[in-house]
C-alpha cells in the first residue's frame, strides 16, 4: 500500500537521451497556454491603431508572408512598440520572481528595493540638471543608459547594505525600502528645482510608456535581455535549492553566495534594463511572479511563467492604454490598475478553497 | 520496543557497521571527519580556539555543552558552513576547504537548526531536492533518483505523507521530512543540528529513535542536543564543550558523571543508573522540593 502511494507521490521523470527532468504535466501546460496568450496579445496590439490589421494579418506578416503594406505598418511602424512590451514584461517579470525567490518573500521586487526608483532618479539627473543639454546632446540612448546604471548602482548599494554575515530576506526589503525613499526623495527634489519644461519630459519618462520605440532602442534591449535571461537558465538549476535557505542549500552542494550574487545581478540589470527602456512601469515585476506562482501552482516564483505572465501584463495594459479610454494613457497608469486586483482576486480565491 | 521502519541502505555496497564500534570511544580507528587545531569565530571573536577532534564512524556522536560554548559552531565547521581561521577539517583525508561544495555534498549530509521550506511544497517535492548534489543541469532526475527517494521516504516513515504540503505537518512530522530529505543525498555521514528542537518529549523520542535505525544501518551521525539524558540516552559518544573546548570526550557511561556536570555546566546533579536503560541519568537537583537524604533507593537500584 505505501508503495503505491509513493509512486503515486514522486513525481515520474523523462529521459531523453542524455537529457532527464521531472514531468509535471501541469506547469508545462499553464507556462504553454501562457506562451501562446502572450503571442496573441502581442499580435493584437499590433493590429490595434489609427490603421487596424485583422489578426490574421498580423500573424502572416510576423512570419513573414504579409503584404507589402502590413508588411510596413507592421514590421517598421508598430513591431518596436509591441517588442518592447515583449521584453520589458518578461525582464520585469523574470526579474521579480528572481528578486522574490532570494529575499524569501512576495515583497522584494526591484520596485520595492529601490532598483526602480534608483533608474528613475538617475535619469530624471540627466534630464534636468544639466539643464537639458546633457539629455539632447546623449539624446534617448543617453537617458536609457544612465537609468540602467543608476538601477545597477542601487541594486549593489542595497545588497552592500543589507550584507551582514550572508543576506536576511526581511533586513533586503528594510535596507530597499528605505533606499527606495531617498530615491524618490532625490528625484522629487530634481523636479521641484529644475526647469518647468524638462520636468514634464521627465514626467512623462518617470510614469513609464512605450510610446515612440524606435528599433535601435530596441534592439539594444532585446539583445540585453537575451544575455541575461541566458545567463540566468544557465544557473537556474543551482538556484533551486536556495529556497530553503542558505544553510540546506549549502548541505546541498550549492555554493550559494556565487549562485546568489550572479541571480541578484541579472535580476538588477534586467529590472534596469526594463526601466531604461520604458521607464519605471510600476507593479508588473511584484504582481507577475505572484500571479504565474498561483497559475502554475508552484510553492515558489516559477521564472519562465513569470516573464511570460510580466509580457502579457505589460502589452495587455499598453493595448487598453490606448484603446479602452478616450485619452490615451501611459502604459504604467493601467499595470498597477489592471495587475493589483488581480492578485487580489487570486488571493482571496485562495482564502475561500482553504476555508471551504 | 518501538517500530523500526525498514533499514533498507541507501548507500550501495557498504556493510553495516555494528554498534559495538561504540567502544572505539575517542576515535582510535580511522575517522572519516576530524578537526585539527581548528580556531573559528564570527568576525574578530574566536568562538573556538585550537581544537581537535574525530569522529569516530559508525557511531552517534552528540556535542553537548552550556549555551554559547561553540558546540553549533563546531558542527557547522565539521560540515563546511564555516570556514575555520586556522587548523583544518578533514574529511576522508582531505582538507574540506579544497573540496568542492558538491562533492562535500556527496559524503556528508547537512541538517541545519530549524530549516523552512516555502509554503505548499510537498514532502515527496522536498525529500527529492535531496538528490541535487547528484543532479546536473541537463539530468534533473534520473530512475536511481526516484527510488532512492521513495526509500528515503519509507525509512522515515513518511511514505504516507508524500503528497501533503509541509507545511500543514506536525513538528515532529517535519522534523521527520527533512531528515528523510538528508537522507535521500545517500551519504553515509549525517551532521545534525539540534534535530529536536521546539519538539514536545514523545516527538523527541521518535525523532531520535530514527536517527538511531540510521546509525544501526551503518551511518556515523553528529548532532547537537540541549537535553542532557537524550544525549546520554541515544549516543555512543559524547563530546562535551566548555568554553570554546573539548572538557571530555567519550561513552556516556564513561563521561557523565556529577563532577563533569558541575564543571561544564555548573550543574549541581546526582548521576544515578537509569532505570529503563544501560546508560547514566541525570537527576538535577536544584533548590526546589529536593527531599533531603540524598537519591530514592528504588530508582538508583535497578541496574547496579
Amino acid at each position: 500500500m505505501n508503495g503505491t502511494d509513493v509512486q503515486r507521490s514522486v513525481a515520474p521523470g523523462v529521459r531523453l537521451g542524455h537529457v532527464s527532468f521531472v514531468w509535471r504535466p501541469w506547469p508545462v501546460l499553464v507556462t504553454l497556454l501562457l506562451a501562446a496568450a502572450t503571442f496573441l496579445v502581442f499580435c493584437l496590439s499590433i493590429g490595434v491603431g489609427d490603421f487596424p490589421i485583422a489578426l490574421p494579418r498580423v500573424i502572416a506578416t510576423i512570419l513573414g508572408r504579409g503584404e507589402r503594406v502590413d508588411q510596413f505598418v507592421i514590421m517598421d511602424l508598430r513591431m518596436p512598440r509591441a517588442l518592447a512590451g515583449l521584453i520589458v514584461g518578461i525582464a520585469l517579470g523574470a526579474s521579480g520572481a528572481i528578486t522574490q525567490s532570494i529575499a524569501r518573500n512576495p515583497l522584494a521586487s526591484p520596485d520595492v528595493l529601490g532598483i526602480t526608483q534608483g533608474a528613475g532618479a538617475v535619469a530624471v539627473f540627466l534630464l534636468t540638471v544639466s539643464g537639458g543639454t546633457a539629455a539632447a546632446i546623449a539624446g534617448s540612448a543617453g537617458v536609457s543608459a544612465a537609468a540602467l546604471a543608476g538601477g545597477l548602482g542601487t541594486g549593489l548599494l542595497v545588497y552592500f547594505l543589507a550584507w551582514r554575515r550572508g543576506i536576511d530576506g526581511f533586513r533586503l526589503i528594510l535596507i530597499g525600502i528605505a533606499v527606495s525613499a531617498a530615491m524618490q526623495a532625490i528625484t522629487n527634489w530634481l523636479l521641484v528645482t529644475a526647469d518647468i519644461k524638462d520636468v514634464a519630459r521627465s514626467q512623462a519618462w518617470l510614469v513609464g510608456s512605450l510610446d515612440g520605440r524606435s528599433w535601435d532602442e530596441v534592439g539594444v534591449a532585446l539583445g540585453c535581455t537575451v544575455v541575461l535571461i541566458a545567463v540566468v537558465a544557465g544557473v537556474a538549476f543551482q538556484f533551486r535549492p536556495m529556497h530553503f535557505g542558505d544553510e540546506v542549500a549549502a548541505g546541498l552542494g550549492v555554493r550559494y553566495s556565487a549562485v546568489r550574487a550572479v541571480m541578484l545581478l541579472c535580476a538588477v540589470l534586467l529590472a534596469g534594463v526594463a526601466v531604461s527602456a520604458a521607464g519605471p512601469v510600476p507593479f508588473v515585476a511584484l504582481v507577475a511572479p505572484q500571479v504565474a506562482m498561483r497559475l502554475v501552482r508552484c510553492p515558489t516564483p516559477p521564472l519562465v511563467a513569470s516573464g511570460l505572465v510580466g509580457a502579457s501584463l505589460l502589452i495587455g495594459s499598453d493595448l487598453v492604454a490606448r484603446t479602452a479610454l478616450p485619452v490615451t494613457l501611459p502604459v504604467g497608469v493601467v499595470t498597477a490598475a489592471i495587475g493589483g486586483p488581480f492578485l487580489v482576486y487570486l488571493l482571496v480565491r485562495a482564502n475561500l478553497r482553504r476555508v471551504a | 520496543m518501538r517500530r523500526k521502519p525498514s533499514k533498507v541502505d541507501l548507500v550501495a555496497g557498504r556493510e553495516a557497521t555494528g554498534r559495538d564500534a561504540a567502544g572505539a570511544g575517542t576515535g582510535a580507528t580511522a575517522a572519516r571527519l576530524a578537526a585539527r587545531g581548528v580556531a573559528v569565530g564570527y568576525g574578530g571573536r574566536m568562538v573556538i580556539d585550537d581544537l581537535d577532534v574525530a569522529i569516530p564512524p559508525g557511531v552517534i556522536t552528540t556535542i553537548i555543552g552550556p549555551n554559547g560554548c561553540g558546540k553549533s559552531t563546531l558542527l557547522r565547521t565539521l560540515s563546511r558552513l564555516l570556514r575555520p581561521a586556522k587548523g583544518t577539517v578533514v574529511l576522508d583525508g582531505d582538507d574540506i576547504v579544497k573540496l568542492k561544495t558538491r562533492d562535500v555534498a556527496k559524503k556528508l549530509g547537512l541538517l541545519p537548526q530549524a530549516p523552512v521550506a516555502p509554503d505548499g511544497l510537498t514532502v515527496a517535492d522536498l525529500v527529492a531536492r535531496g538528490r541535487h548534489p547528484h543532479q546536473g543541469w541537463l539530468r534533473q532526475w534520473s530512475s536511481d533518483d526516484a527510488s532512492v527517494v521513495e526509500r528515503a521516504l519509507a525509512m522515515t516513515g513518511v511514505s504516507d505523507l508524500a503528497g501533503r504540503p509541509v507545511d500543514a505537518l506536525s513538528g515532529g512530522q517535519r522534523q521527520r521530512v527533512w531528515i528523510s530529505m538528508t537522507l535521500a543525498q545517500g551519504t553515509d555521514l549525517l551532521l545534525l543540528d539540534e534535530p529536536t528542537t521546539y519538539l514536545d518529549l514523545a516527538h523527541a523520542i521518535d525523532v531520535l529513535d530514527l536517527v538511531d535505525d540510521l546509525h544501526e544501518s551503518g551511518r556515523t551521525v553528529v548532532m547537537v542536543l540541549h537535553d542532557l539524558n537524550l544525549a546520554t540516552r541515544y549516543s555512543d559518544n559524547l563530546i562535551v564543550m566548555r568554553a570554546g573546548s573539548i572538557l571530555a570526550q567519550g561513552h556516556p557511561r564513561d563521561v557523565i558523571t556529577a563532577e563533569l556536570l558541575h564543571e561544564a555546566f555548573g550543574l549541581r546533579a546526582q548521576v544515578i543508573d537509569d532505570p529503563v536503560g544501560d546508560r547514566p541519568l541525570i537527576v538535577p537537583i536544584g533548590r526546589a522540593h529536593v527531599r533531603p537524604g540524598g537519591p530514592d533507593p528504588a530508582a538508583s537500584g535497578e541496574n547496579s
